[in-house]
């Protein structure tokens, strides 16, 4: 199974951040940076799962709980988000 | 409230599977989703080993002698958490019992561990007394590495997460320890038949 | 209406398939009516969800085929181990509605002013959001330059086949081409990009969108001919579960 990127989660970001967040730029533990766009993406299993491009490191879970959206960002070590116009 | 689309039915959908088959919530398929939370793994035949660990002991099979053991064929029902069960798959491999016959150990617990890093947890008796094994064929054929091959766990009274794909091993706990999905949200036990999705079910 | 894309209420709204458009015997284009609509850019998709009437749901993302200020169109191909595709391909018909949520992405994303030059490479169905970019190029009015590298299995494949018919699209046909054919007939490599892509000194904009595997390999080759890596947007599609 391919990997996809953060362009298939726009809208579960959406809905979990409340704003666009492909354009955010996220540092993993092992200092790789870039848009979240970029990081690679697993999905159709029991939860979203982000890896770094880079280290292949966890960075976002998101699992769905019973109509909840549970997010896990333990292995993301910043996340900036560039200015709404 | 959502819109229900005309004519949409989602996977094939086998609508003539017993009931008394099908846990609350699943839905029958023929199709066999790949899932992942990482890249394929591709372990070489000649690097694979299987172990069992209890604390600092270690017992270990080469994929020589790990094929060299007694198999079971099984015919069982399977049941993923995201909705979609298969019923009558069958699997060959070497009953989780005959590993465990190896080693001495009274342990409560068993976190299974892959290539890749997952990690998934079990009771002990989970996977002994015939209801678990470390299969290495699906269909009559060697297991795909889309699906887990070499070889991976099965335990299919459980929800099909706790079937751990490119199983390396089992450390033996005392206690309970949640493996992967368990501490993203997921059941500790994860039983289909009481609909034990996520903690707190 | 970018500022309404970036930060409002993302809500499933209904959306009835007002047209169908068989462009290729596995790819169908559907023209959508979505009241409340609040237009998108060239680029975004949206998430289409599904549920069938047992409370089934199936849930995937496609590109907007249609540029800025014209009505959404999704352009979809049929994976034949798809539980979405085929449904979209072969049953909907017009009258019928699913719920979307959209329109997504901030990220793969081309706004005239972004400016160029443009180069676009794009794989199969990757293809649909690159016919909002150049449609949106030519609504604009824009002076940018543009070439569409468009890598499809044969002729047959080949989606907007009329329309990416103008001299800034270079077709690839990988697997068979018709009697006659002068174009290219191979994966696109190193040396194939080399060809046809706008060499750095331009300071060109690249949008690579299609299955993981070409997505990959285009985006390292461009890299190999002197690209910046920031310079380079990619949208990996799945080649299953769509």
């Amino acid at each position: 199974m391919e990997a996809l990127d953060g362009n298939a989660i726009g809208g579960i970001l959406y809905h979990v951040f409340g704003r666009e967040m492909t354009m955010a730029q996220a540092e993993c533990v092992c200092g790789a940076r870039g848009p979240l766009a970029e990081c690679e993406v697993y999905l159709g299993g029991p939860g979203v799962v982000v890896r770094c491009r880079v280290c292949h490191n966890i960075v976002m879970v998101f699992v769905e709980v019973r109509e909840m959206t549970c997010v896990d960002l333990s292995g993301l070590r910043a996340l900036e988000l560039p200015a709404l116009h | 409230m959502s819109v229900v689309s005309r004519g949409f039915r989602g996977r094939r959908r086998d609508a003539d599977a017993d009931p008394a088959r099908v846990p609350p919530g699943q839905f029958v398929t023929h199709d066999f989703p790949v899932l992942s939370a990482g890249t394929t793994p591709h372990t070489p035949l000649d690097k694979w080993t299987f172990s069992i660990e209890n604390g600092g002991v270690r017992r270990t099979w080469t994929w020589k002698e790990f094929s060299a053991l007694p198999t079971e064929s099984v015919t069982v029902d399977i049941h993923c958490v995201t909705r979609w069960s298969k019923l009558d798959t069958t699997w060959e491999g070497v009953s989780v019992d005959t590993l465990l016959d190896e080693v001495e150990q009274d342990a409560g617990y068993v976190l299974a561990f892959c290539d890749g890093g997952y990690t998934t947890n079990l009771p002990l008796e989970d996977v002994t007394g015939g209801k678990a094994w470390v299969v290495y064929t699906y269909e009559g054929e060697p297991l795909d590495p889309e699906h887990g091959g070499p070889a991976r766990l099965l335990v299919p009274h459980l929800y099909f997460w706790k079937s751990a794909k490119w199983v390396r091993g089992l450390r033996l706990l005392d206690e309970d320890e949640p493996g992967f999905w368990e501490t993203y949200g997921y059941h500790m036990y994860g039983d289909p038949w009481r609909e034990q999705r996520y903690t707190g079910d | 209406m970018a500022g309404a894309t970036l930060h409002g209420r993302l809500t499933w709204r209904v959306a009835t398939v007002k047209a169908v458009v068989d462009e290729t015997p596995r790819v169908r284009t559907l023209e959508l009516e979505v009241p409340g609509w609040p237009g998108h850019v060239a680029g975004q998709h949206v998430d289409v969800r599904l549920t069938a009437e047992d409370g089934y749901r199936a849930e995937r993302a496609y590109s907007l085929g249609s540029a800025p200020g014209e009505p959404p169109v999704i352009t979809v191909e049929r994976l034949e181990d798809g539980e979405v595709s085929p449904y979209l391909t072969r049953e909907v018909r017009p009258g019928d509605a699913f719920e979307v949520r959209g329109p997504i992405g901030g990220y793969f994303v081309w706004r005239a002013d972004d400016g160029g030059p443009l180069f676009l490479a794009a794989g199969g169905s990757g293809v649909v959001p690159m016919r909002a970019i150049l449609r949106h190029r030519r609504n604009s009015m824009s002076m940018v330059k543009v070439r569409l590298l468009y890598s499809s299995r044969t002729i047959e494949d080949v989606i907007y086949r009329e329309e990416l018919d103008g001299e800034e699209v270079v077709h690839t046909l990988t697997r068979a081409q018709p009697p006659g054919w002068t174009g290219y007939a191979r994966r696109v490599d190193t040396d194939l990009l080399r060809e046809v892509a706008w060499s750095v000194g331009e300071g060109p904009l690249a949008f690579v969108c299609g299955p993981t595997s070409f997505v990959e390999s285009v985006a390292a080759g461009l890299v190999e001919l002197g690209y910046a890596p920031r310079r380079i947007k990619t949208e990996r599609f799945g080649t299953t579960g769509r």
